[in-house]
């Protein structure tokens, strides 16, 4: 141990020095927008700019949340949207790709190849390549300018699913059939066993979820046109495209991005553990 | 079922087709929790994923405004892309290689070695390492939007600007985001700026599996310094998850393609100078509403990123004796 302490020590300090650096270097984004939202009007447009904010101030929130309440739809709307659309969002995603999880890693069906393989195949799907007969889709089914619209597209998650698939594969086959012989049915293994012991590759798919449902513009742009039913991304993506001739709009956008960003990294950190545990059984094999 | 099966058996051998069908519903019946379980995926992915991705097949022989009933035109789509679309020969495809190629392999290999040096930290900092790392892919698109705007903004309030001009590297603002010479670089840097995600996260994982008993084992082969040691230990210990590393690149070089718009504000850069293959589709279905040419335009999207990905299983694929 003393002798590896030793051996390291000049080249852990070098590395330690330098990867610091950067770490802070990536995280200058970040740094900037927590520092931005609490900035007073005057500071933002200060020259030199600064980064880091002198006189904090919450007033940038006061009026995302109490100035815009007089628009035609207020930021609390697209908040609330946001928050209904992620839950239902999540619930589902979990529901849906553990159960197919399951079925592919533990359960027997004739066609698992076929899906297997097209689930291999979609992981590198990305929606942004159809999105014109999803659209087409969407209005065939009746579901533009509803929650459907945002939500039903998430559900089709073949990541989700293969995670899932991953991760309840290397759960002993053992304990499956030892809850068989003592009589669960199907489902009770899938509640009471399968379930809990998945926990960190569920934690995983829904923060992926998460952070794919609270950034994605693509319903709001293309499927929803009622604008009572759109979402945060959206808003925060109209305030950044009219920024440039709009000075009032600065404060509203910095506080807005900041609300954007702040779910997804008390997520992350909260579950950062499982998300780790989770992704060594990430390999394609 | 028993029962029925014995009617079937007393009479005249059914026809071939009819005892298949049986044979076929009967598999059915038995794994009917398999597919039940699997049904509620299956079903969306089918409408989602499977169907969109046959239309725009379909679609893409047709000549379709979004309002009239599609009229088949046969390859016509796929010929005048190849022959006539200037804007997409002279700047989407370049833009997009360039991009592509800057973006995902780049992407790919500084994850990697960001992966492999925190590995090397000591084991209680590894997490606030991967955390600073991760955190800019967390915040995605839309908030970092807002981050870039500010920082490459033309006056001399941006912050890119004021540090340059103090520096002394330029003498007056640059209007950073307008101008058709900068804008490519600045969508790649904003772009790998981000592409530590899930793929990186896959990497910090499956280099912790890596047996450090191998690494004994190396250097009593012979292995002399850390790159070798990366070379023929690391990562063939760890292919699956580069692997599954490398698709979620692919995507996420594809989902990129909106930085563009992120930045200027609009589909069509200046110049065409951020014009990528996604700019592309998305004018020519909802700007210029030819659907039927745009989804032809998908789906050689579709297809260059499948061959991509055998591409990626074709290196990483584990050899023989795995």
């Amino acid at each position: 141990m003393r002798r590896r302490m030793r051996r390291l020590s000049l080249s852990s300090v070098l590395l330690i020095a330098g990867l610091t650096g950067l770490a802070l270097f990536m995280l200058i984004p970040i740094v900037y927008i927590f520092n931005h939202a609490f900035k007073p009007l005057d500071e933002m447009f200060l020259f030199p700019p600064r980064i880091l904010v002198q006189e904090p101030t919450i007033v940038n929130f006061e009026k995302l949340f109490f100035a815009t309440s007089g628009d035609v739809v207020p930021f609390t709307r697209y908040l609330f949207n946001s928050i209904i659309i992620a839950v239902i969002t999540i619930f589902c995603v979990i529901t849906v790709s553990s159960m197919a999880g399951y079925a592919i890693a533990k359960l027997r069906f004739g066609l698992k190849g076929l899906i297997m393989g097209l689930i291999y195949i979609s992981l590198m799907f990305a929606a942004e390549t159809v999105s014109i007969p999803r659209y087409l889709i969407i209005s065939g089914l009746g579901i533009n300018d509803t929650y459907f619209a945002h939500i039903l597209p998430f559900l089709a998650s073949p990541v989700a699913v293969f995670l899932m698939m991953a991760f309840i594969g290397q759960i002993p086959n053992d304990l499956i059939e030892a809850a068989k012989l003592d009589g669960a049915s199907e489902v009770a293994i899938f509640n009471r066993i399968v379930m809990p012991l998945a926990a960190p590759a569920v934690a995983t798919i829904a923060i992926l979820t998460f952070q794919g449902v609270w950034g994605d513009v693509e319903a709001s742009t293309l499927y929803v046109q009622d604008e009572a039913l759109k979402n945060i991304a959206y808003y925060v993506q109209t305030l950044v495209s009219g920024a440039q001739n709009n000075v009032a709009g600065q404060g509203l956008m910095a506080a807005a991005s900041l609300l954007m960003f702040l779910p997804n990294l008390i997520i992350f950190l909260v579950f950062q553990k499982r998300v780790m545990q989770t992704m060594l059984h990430s390999g394609v094999k | 079922m028993s029962q029925l099966k014995t009617v079937v058996h007393n009479r005249k051998p059914a026809p071939l087709l009819i005892r298949r069908l049986e044979k076929m519903l009967s598999n059915v019946w038995r794994d009917r929790v398999g597919y039940l379980f699997i049904a509620p995926f299956l079903i969306c992915f089918a409408v989602f994923i499977l169907l969109p991705v046959l239309m725009a097949g379909l679609l893409s022989v047709t000549s379709f405004n979004g309002f009239s009933f599609p009229t088949f035109i046969g390859f016509n789509n796929y010929i005048s892309l190849v022959t006539q679309d200037f804007v997409f020969m002279k700047y989407a495809l370049p833009n997009t290689f360039k991009f592509a190629l800057l973006v995902g392999p780049g992407g790919y290999l500084l994850s990697f070695f960001f992966a492999w040096m925190i590995t090397r930290l000591p084991k209680q900092v590894r997490d606030v390492y991967t955390l600073a790392f991760y955190t800019p892919s967390l915040a995605g698109g839309v908030a970092l939007a807002v981050v870039w705007v500010a920082a490459f903004s033309g006056d001399k309030v941006g912050y890119v600007n004021s540090l340059l001009l103090r520096l002394g590297i330029i003498d007056s603002p640059q209007l950073w985001l307008a101008n058709p010479k900068y804008l490519m670089t600045i969508m790649i840097i904003v772009s790998l700026w981000t592409s530590f995600s899930v793929g990186f996260l896959a990497m910090l994982a499956g280099l912790q599996t890596v047996n450090p008993e191998l690494y004994e084992a190396g250097r009593i082969d012979g292995i002399k310094n850390s790159l070798q040691e990366v070379f023929y230990i690391t990562v063939p210990s760890m292919k699956p998850q580069m692997l599954f590393s490398a698709v979620m690149t692919i995507v996420g070089t594809l989902k990129a393609g909106a930085i563009s718009t992120q930045l200027t504000g609009a589909v069509i850069t200046p110049s065409y100078a951020g014009h990528l293959f996604i700019n592309h589709i998305d004018d020519y279905a909802f700007i210029r509403f030819e659907l039927g040419y745009a989804s032809s335009l998908c789906v050689v999207l579709l297809i260059i990123s499948y061959a991509v990905m055998k591409l990626c299983y074709h290196l990483f694929a584990p050899k023989g004796d795995e």
